[in-house]
């Protein structure tokens, strides 16, 4: 007789480094605020070049002790480093290289994303306004878009769902989802399962979905 | 032979901020604290104007910057992307005391470009299907949604620069540039706080960031803060 294995969820660096997978080489990325930020600790050396919408093609690792410049900062006002062959430029500037189309990838916080893709990542009902930031352009901007967050919330509701009840970022823009469960696709009806974390069974990761899992 | 200038250079603070009135609406450059015209900021309390309307990404933080003038009392309106930590503002939003717009940041640059080149409104993507298109035109074309947005003119600029010349012609210092450039050319009177004032000559006139025909008061501050709000470091190895 065996037992099935205990599942282990993916911790927030194993979150980073499997998302960090999705990035093609030399392929233009905006990482958001939080948890997708730790997605650059695991791309190789000069693998993508990293956008910072407040301004930067080129973000770098975080400056040795001594070397902080509070005026080179990224979008999480964060002390930054510039990689050799950066470019700095203007928000209307950096804006325009987001909604024009030309960064290839955000890896994007989310709070819901829908079987049709829908985003909602800025505001949650009822509590305090944070504000939306580069949120919305970058999710309605750059080609494609991914979506990083813990499978439920904390009460164990769903944010895999069919439609999202919290206030959207954009409609119909998550291409796929990385949570601590694995890696899914929105399909229109549901998420299909691309890849499971280690010990997760697919009925573990239904239970835990709002939408059918394919 | 000499250009003429205009006289744009001021020798104080106060001078710089002379043509401020009640009422005005004031685009201030900066992206958190970075890139903030300290000086001017902080004359603008002294200056003793009110009922103001400011247009910035993030109003301040950390109690500083914009977070003087809204501690102060001297602003009615907010016009922002994001709050975040911004206390002073949260608190003061949920009084009623200041009315807070708050529109997506590449919207709201897009807004002052737009009214810096005399395009009274725009068709974009960015928060279709969400709560910012309440009350806005939505067109579809070629099979995708937009909004329209209206451009965002502001009566002064409060503009940080690295280095100006004395036309105004403008460089800027890393991602202190962020809304500055902007801001500048959306308003009808641009003053700019530099830390570093030249002669005419001494930017190359393909390194320069801004023209300086957007510019129109410049007052030279040597000395800043430059505040850190999150201060990430590795170690040495």
């Amino acid at each position: 007789m065996t037992t099935a294995p205990e599942p282990t969820p993916w911790s927030t660096a194993d979150m980073a480094r499997r998302a960090a997978r999705e990035i093609p080489a030399g392929a233009i990325v905006n990482l958001g605020i939080g948890l997708p930020t730790q997605v650059g600790d695991y791309l190789p050396d000069g693998h993508a070049w990293l956008h910072s919408e407040n301004g930067l093609l080129g973000i770098g690792p975080f400056p040795y002790e001594g070397d902080e410049d509070p005026n080179l900062i990224n979008a999480g006002k964060q002390t930054i480093t510039v990689v050799s062959g950066g470019a700095t430029f203007d928000s209307a500037s950096s804006f325009a290289m987001i909604r024009g189309g030309h960064v290839d990838l955000a890896i994007l916080g989310a709070m819901q994303v829908s079987a049709t893709g829908d985003l909602a990542n800025w505001a949650v009902p009822g509590g305090k306004v944070m504000g939306i930031g580069g949120a919305m352009d970058l999710a309605s901007g750059c080609r494609h878009v991914i979506a990083m967050m813990q499978h439920v919330t904390k009460n164990n509701e769903h944010k895999l769902v069919r439609a999202c009840d919290y206030p959207l970022t954009a409609a119909r823009v998550v291409s796929l989802v990385v949570t601590d469960l694995g890696v899914f696709e929105p399909t229109g009806e549901g998420f299909r399962v691309v890849e499971l974390a280690p010990g997760v069974s697919r009925d573990y990761a239904q239970a835990r979905t709002g939408a059918p899992l394919g | 032979m000499t250009r003429h200038l205009g006289n744009k250079v001021v020798a104080s603070v106060a001078e710089a901020l002379a043509p401020m009135r009640d009422g005005m609406t004031v685009l201030v450059g900066g992206f958190g604290l970075s890139g903030n015209a300290e000086a001017l900021i902080r004359g603008m309390i002294e200056r003793g104007v009110r009922d103001l309307t400011i247009v910035s990404n993030n109003a301040g933080n950390l109690g500083k910057g914009l977070a003087l003038w809204l501690k102060a009392g001297i602003v009615r309106k907010v016009i922002c992307s994001y709050i975040g930590t911004n206390e002073d503002l949260h608190t003061r939003m949920a009084s009623g005391e200041i009315a807070v717009e708050i529109t997506p940041q590449g919207t709201l640059a897009e807004r002052m470009r737009a009214a810096g080149a005399g395009i009274p409104a725009f068709f974009t993507p960015t928060g279709a299907g969400t709560v910012v298109e309440n009350g806005k035109e939505i067109r579809e074309f070629d099979g995708r949604r937009y909004l329209m947005e209206r451009a965002l003119p502001g009566d002064v600029a409060l503009v940080r620069a690295h280095t100006a010349d004395r036309f105004g012609n403008l460089r800027f210092w890393r991602t202190a540039r962020n809304f500055n450039p902007v801001m500048a050319t959306a308003a009808r009177l641009t003053i700019v706080e530099c830390d570093h004032l030249v002669e005419l000559g001494a930017l190359d006139p393909d390194d320069v960031h801004l023209s300086g025909i957007h510019v129109h008061r410049i007052v030279h501050v040597p000395e800043h803060e430059n505040a850190f709000e999150y201060r990430t470091v590795r170690k040495r190895p």
